[in-house]
């Protein structure tokens, strides 16, 4: 069985939820693997990180370059290539920094690709098969990918329930000097933090979410009031900031903020995976959706077949009445 | 359309876009056919991949402020030209169609080494794809970078073009925050939906560069063998398509309209959602 | 004998008036011909426009709103004052003649007014010169103390028009009072010398000058009269010379801005005069981007614009706060072209109309796209300014370059792949006939190899694919079945009758759909088509060549009603008051007015109130088609002071005949919070469940095709 890798985000010293994730699609690729993280990074923080990996990965790869202190993908691939085996699968999550590194690192390590894998059947021979989702998660597909000569597989953020690898040992190998020096066409400038609204939604218990279902701009009033009633935040997926009814700062997503509520209520959404992956902490989903097969009542925990634009307004009256009575 | 120019800089950059014709997300209800290994594929409706078209939308504009022609390639057959010939009736130069029987079957690495093997053949300066098509793979443009050297970013939403064969690329990250980056030339980008306003194309725009010729590459002219590309070749190959089955999703509510909310009301009160 | 010189004679500074006022004749005429010329450069230049056929038609219109003044009196003082002053100034014109010529030639009297006619006409004019001076006096008063809000200049568009308007008015003014001095200097001279005296009449203002002057000295008589006739000439000129730099020109325009006004307001302008459809390909550019891609015509129309701003007054985008005032489309295309195309100077051109301002653009891209088509601007302009073509034409040109909102380039995919615009499956376009409790009530057929039928029922695309239209779908049909008719429906085959489409300037799009439904049509062998979207009905009546008759359903249903066809139960709920809401393209762009009228009051016990806006001035809901589509910036919906109106006028139901009103007047009570206090039903919703269901008189081979329908309670609209 081949070596599995796990590439492991991290942030100020804190790991990204997705390391965990990785580890249980690593024990669904082989129920006997010792998957091996791997972090790039510089100073403290990167050392921060390691250890926090201490009880859940066997044995922890650290590439400590100054050049990585800011995770630039072109830069992170050729320090992978020179320090991962062949042959081995290296898991990615897929995000931001996944869709960025990992096609290139298949390339240069001469292995198979398949990206954004929401589930693993398992290894039949030389092959390893998957579960991906397309059309925008109307449809899923088994997919086959050839392992024979390795490969980078990016997993869905969520897919895949944390677990911890045991037994642990967190013993970390310094790679670094493997590395040498670092140079590539691309070169990190600056991060440019999105403009801050009015409203934080990352902060709220509930949120009132709509998706492209609200139909336009002057329907989120609806949406407004029932999260007034409430005491919630309206947030909202990426279509309706692509129609510009809403602010950047209100979406939830892979491309927008991360929330963890109590109470999620996804109105008009239809459940695709970069809007779901900025949920976190599973909260209580309430879907509402007029298309009985919206992937989001695969996901959510109560469902309702119903027209939002008529369904909110005589929610926000019941919720006002109660209100009104207590 | 008339754009201001963004920066002076009179450059003349040679564009590639590599785009896709893919089933309308929008006019396509996409559902399993009848023997339950394909999705129904009889009455679907094609476009170009919405990606794609932002990332010619894109190639136009920055030709319009720097200089340079735009060139757009598909890998595929007689049914994909209509997508290079939109893209042509957008404002792109040239259009290229890929085409050989032994590219069937390819999967990204087959498409990416085709595409390398094209883009070997001209002098380009930036290559643009979308960032994903319908299959949502999203590895042909940090692919086809990887094989042809050259330094890629994915996820872009704004480019300018520098001095000194340079651009300096912003790409979407968490929370909504921007990524700047320099990025040298040559080199791939892979664009982000929402990055500009794509211009409209209708029938009359497509109609007038109908009678402009469209070149065909195959693989001979591309210099590549059937080892490298298509059926044989490919290393990731789709099963089947199915619909999971609903055993653990949402308990749907099926009363009346009051019911529901009601029972709405309680779930939400009890897991702490109404203070 | 004594007297007072004639103008002619007068001497000053070594030069005799006669000499004078040749020099003032000649330098007015010519600078007033070089100031035309120049005005009639860019017409030389511009698109070609066919407007030379059916003479007699026009001659005919000229009588009905030029002399006639038709549209005037819609605004009742300001149309009072505007007859009499026009009527004043046709009137004087003969005598405008006379007292130019005067100066030449002092004895002087036009041809047949030397004998009888002459004192009777000069007595007229008197009257007339004072009836015209007490309206300027008017005039003046209602600009500066009451203000029309319509005259009101929002800041986007510059000053105020006011001290141009004042400094017009007065010198109308003026030439009236010298024109008056004249004659009663002249009359005052007469009487104090032993000359005859004329006649002037009784309580008119030279009547009064005169008498004012009647003991003054004649030398100041004589120098009273000569400087009254030296003003009136000055005036006169500058006058008519000033006038073609300002709205003025309508003076001179209007007479052949009538001429040449759109016979048939209903048919489009075609892309190019000239060019037929098939030949269209060849024509490098569509629409309008520059100002010579406007016909001649359009030219005319900016020459010819008042300033009165009844348009505006009653567009309903502007009164809503979109950027659209149509007053402005033709004031700024017409300031446009006095600057690019001067009077002293070079021509310069070639700017793009729509743009931003820095590049020296006129028009803002929403301006053109907040437009609904709905007619009200053309219905008010008393000098039938049209303005829809010259929208169509702006919305063309930016078509052809790409330049499209996003929010409208998702539904004109959809059309052009799917044939509608929600991108819904041509498979599914019958399914709203098809529901299996529907289709055991009354059948709908889909016409086809095997079925045909006398009539098609056009259906279209909301009505077939929106949730809640289908409900006016299946009310036709059944009302269809009620009264015998033979019908079926196109099904898959039917597109969208792409309405809309042509007139958001998607002209190759909208052939596309029309040569495919007029295929279709033809194939199915009707003989007739009924509609219940106005919408489709003004396409397939105006738009589309080659297809039989289309009706309206309140038209066939007015007939039935009035055969004794169609009888009512009475309305049940007493306290229900019905407003009628005339959408735009079923009453004011095709007069069908009367018939849904005359079907609501043959439902016994219906209370039915007017609105303050109906009919020709019925407010537009918002508008149908793509602009459901388009996300305009506005202040308020149309659709929200609509459905107020209705409230105003006492009514707790509206009744419309759209889908499109329906859903902008349903979404509207919504917006507006009106929940419960007003309903909105559409027609054929309303008549299904009114009629009184008895066994109709049914031919043999008409019972075995058309079942009896269940009783209307129901299939009431939830």
């Amino acid at each position: 069985m081949a070596r599995i890798f796990a590439y492991i985000v991290h942030k100020g010293g804190v790991v990204d939820d997705s390391a965990f994730e990785l580890a249980a699609a690593a024990r669904k690729i082989d129920a006997a693997a010792s998957p091996t993280a791997i972090l790039t990074g510089w100073g403290a923080d990167l050392d921060a990180a390691c250890k926090t990996l201490g009880a859940s990965y066997p044995e922890i790869w650290k590439i400590a370059n100054e050049a990585l202190t800011y995770p630039n993908a072109e830069l992170v691939r050729k320090a992978l290539v020179k320090v991962l085996p062949s042959g081995g699968i290296v898991l990615v999550p897929h995000e931001h920094f996944g869709i960025d590194l990992a096609p290139g690192l298949s390339i240069k390590m001469n292995s198979a690709f398949v990206s954004d894998v929401l589930d693993i059947v398992g290894v039949e021979g030389a092959n390893l098969k998957v579960v991906r989702q397309e059309f925008g998660g109307q449809v899923s597909a088994h997919v086959r990918c050839d392992i024979s000569s390795g490969a980078v597989v990016t997993i869905r953020p969520g897919a895949f329930k944390a677990v911890e690898i045991t037994p642990g040992g967190g013993l970390v190998v310094d790679k670094s000097p493997d590395v040498g020096t670092l140079a590539a066409g691309r070169r990190y400038l600056e991060t440019v933090v999105a403009e801050a609204g009015d409203v934080d939604i990352t902060k709220y218990n509930v949120l009132v979410s709509i998706g492209r279902g609200i139909q336009e701009k002057d329907n989120v009033a609806i949406a407004q009031e029932l999260a007034d009633a409430l005491g919630a935040a309206v947030s909202c997926s990426r279509p309706v900031v692509d129609a510009k009814w809403m602010e950047k700062s209100r979406q939830v997503g892979s491309s927008g903020k991360t929330v963890k509520p109590k109470v999620y209520l996804a109105c008009g959404i239809s459940g695709s995976f970069q809007h779901l992956a900025g949920i976190r902490g599973s909260p209580f989903l309430i879907a509402i959706n007029k298309n009985p097969k919206a992937p989001i009542f695969q996901v959510a925990d109560v469902g309702i077949v119903d027209d939002i634009l008529e369904f909110l307004p005589e929610l926000t009256n019941k919720v006002r009445e109660m209100r009104s009575v207590a | 359309m008339k754009l201001e120019l963004r920066n002076s800089v009179e450059v003349n950059v040679e564009i590639l876009v590599c785009v896709r014709r893919v089933p309308d997300t929008s006019e396509n209800e996409i559902e399993l056919n009848s023997a339950g290994n394909d999705i129904e594929r009889d009455e679907l409706v094609y476009s170009i991949n919405e990606a794609d078209n932002y990332a010619v939308e894109e190639a136009l504009q920055i030709v319009a402020r720097v200089g340079g022609n735009v060139t757009v390639a598909t890998v595929g057959g007689e049914d994909d030209e209509e997508v290079l010939r939109r893209e042509m009736a957008m404002g792109a130069n040239h259009g290229v169609m890929i085409s050989d029987e032994a590219f069937s079957g390819s999967d990204g690495k087959g498409i990416a080494t085709i595409l390398k093997a094209f883009v070997q053949k001209g002098h380009y300066d930036l290559i643009l794809t979308g960032v994903q098509a319908e299959d949502g793979g999203a590895q042909v443009g940090g692919m086809l970078a990887a094989l042809l050297d050259y330094p890629f970013a994915s996820l872009v939403n704004s480019i300018e073009v520098l001095e000194g064969k340079k651009l300096k690329v912003s790409r979407e990250i968490a929370g909504g925050n921007k990524e700047m980056n320099e990025i040298d030339l040559p080199c791939v980008l892979s664009i982000q939906t929402g990055i500009n306003e794509p211009r409209y194309v209708g029938m009359r725009g497509i109609r007038q560069v109908a009678a402009i010729p469209i070149p065909t590459f195959s693989a001979s002219d591309l210099g590549l063998g059937a080892n490298a590309v298509g059926e044989t070749a490919a290393k990731v190959k789709r099963v089947d398509y199915f619909t999971p089955s609903l055993g653990k999703g949402a308990e749907i509510l099926r009363g009346s309209r009051e019911e529901n909310i009601d029972k709405v009301l309680e779930l939400v009160a009890a897991k702490g959602g109404l203070k | 004998m004594e007297g007072i010189q004639s103008a002619a004679q007068v001497t000053s500074w070594l030069v005799t008036g006669r000499i004078l006022f040749l020099t003032i004749h000649l330098l007015g005429v010519v600078c007033f011909s070089l100031i035309v010329a120049k005005r009639l450069v860019p017409l030389v230049r511009a698109e070609r426009d066919f407007r030379f056929d059916q003479p007699w038609v026009r001659l005919g219109r000229v009588l009905k709103f030029w002399l006639g003044q038709w549209k005037h009196p819609r605004y009742k003082l300001a149309g009072t004052l505007h007859i009499f002053i026009f009527a004043g100034f046709i009137v004087l014109a003969i005598r405008a003649f006379s007292v130019l010529i005067i100066g030449v030639s002092r004895n002087f009297v036009m041809p047949g007014l030397s004998g009888r006619a002459g004192p009777i006409y000069d007595i007229i004019t008197d009257y007339a010169a004072t009836i015209v001076f007490l309206c300027m006096v008017i005039a003046v008063i209602r600009r500066l103390v009451f203000k029309p809000a319509r005259y009101a200049v929002p800041a986007r568009y510059g000053k105020a028009h006011t001290a141009d308007a004042i400094f017009l008015l007065s010198l109308i003014a003026i030439l009236m009072v010298a024109d008056s001095l004249f004659a009663a200097a002249r009359a005052a001279a007469q009487s104090q010398s032993s000359q005859s005296v004329e006649v002037l009449a009784a309580f008119s203002l030279p009547w009064v000058l005169q008498k004012a002057l009647v003991a003054t000295a004649l030398p100041i008589l004589g120098g009273l009269y000569f400087g009254a006739y030296l003003v009136h000439e000055l005036t006169f000129y500058f006058l008519l010379c000033y006038r073609p730099f300002g709205i003025q020109f309508h003076v001179e325009t209007s007479l052949f801005n009538i001429y040449f006004a759109k016979l048939d307001r209903e048919i489009l302008k075609p892309v190019r005069w000239g060019v037929s459809d098939e030949h269209l390909d060849q024509v490098k550019s569509f629409g309008v981007k520059t100002f010579e891609d406007f016909t001649w015509k359009h030219m005319l129309d900016f020459y010819s614009c008042a300033d009165c701003g009844r348009c505006s007054d009653n567009c309903p985008s502007n009164a809503v706060g979109r950027p659209l005032s149509p007053r402005f489309i033709g004031i700024k295309a017409r300031d446009y072209a006095f600057q690019h195309y001067p009077v002293l100077g070079r021509v310069n051109n070639g700017a793009a109309l729509i743009g931003s301002k820095d590049s020296g653009s006129i028009y803002s891209e929403d301006e053109i796209w907040s437009c609904t088509t709905c007619g009200a601007c053309e219905e008010e302009c008393p000098l039938l300014v049209e303005y829809i073509d010259k929208i169509v034409d702006l919305r063309r040109g930016m078509v052809d370059e790409g330049n499209v909102p996003q929010s409208l380039q998702k539904p004109l995919k959809a059309l052009e792949s799917r044939g509608n615009p929600y991108g819904k499956m041509e498979k599914k376009k019958a399914e709203w006939a098809n529901a299996k409790e529907f289709q055991q009530t009354c059948r709908v057929k889909t016409l086809d190899n095997r079925n045909g039928a006398e009539t098609l029922y056009f259906v279209d695309s909301i009505t077939s694919y929106d949730n809640r239209m289908q409900s006016i779908g299946r009310a036709t049909a059944k009302i269809l079945n009620h009264v015998g008719e033979n019908f079926g429906i196109l099904g898959a085959a039917e597109r969208d009758s792409g309405h809309e489409v042509r007139r958001f300037g998607e002209e190759t799009l909208f052939m596309a759909l029309r040569d495919h439904n007029v295929d279709a049509i033809q194939a199915s062998g009707v003989r007739r088509i009924v509609t219940a979207d106005p919408h489709a009905y003004n396409a397939l009546k105006h738009d589309y060549k080659d297809v039989p008759p289309v009706e309206h359903i309140s038209q066939v249903i007015a007939r039935e009603v009035k055969a004794g066809k169609i009888k009512f139960n009475p309305v049940e709920n007493e306290s229900s008051v019905y407003t009628y809401h005339d959408p735009c393209y079923l009453g004011r762009h095709n007069q069908i007015y009367d018939e849904p009228r005359h079907v609501l009051d043959a439902i016994p016990g219906l209370k039915r109130v007017e609105m303050s806006h109906s009919r020709d001035r019925s407010f537009c809901c918002g508008g149908g088609g793509l602009m459901l589509f388009y996300e305009p910036k506005e202040d308020q919906r149309m659709g929200v002071k609509r459905v107020k109106m209705a409230a105003e006028a006492g009514a707790n139901v509206m009744v419309t005949a759209c889908p499109f009103c329906m859903v902008n007047i349903e979404d509207a009570i919504k917006v507006a919070g009106m929940e419960g206090k007003m309903t909105a039903i559409d027609l054929a919703e309303l008549v299904d469940q009114q009629i009184a269901r008895e066994c109709p008189d049914l031919k043999e081979e008409q019972a075995t095709e058309i079942k009896e329908c269940v009783t209307a309670s129901s299939n009431r609209p939830g």
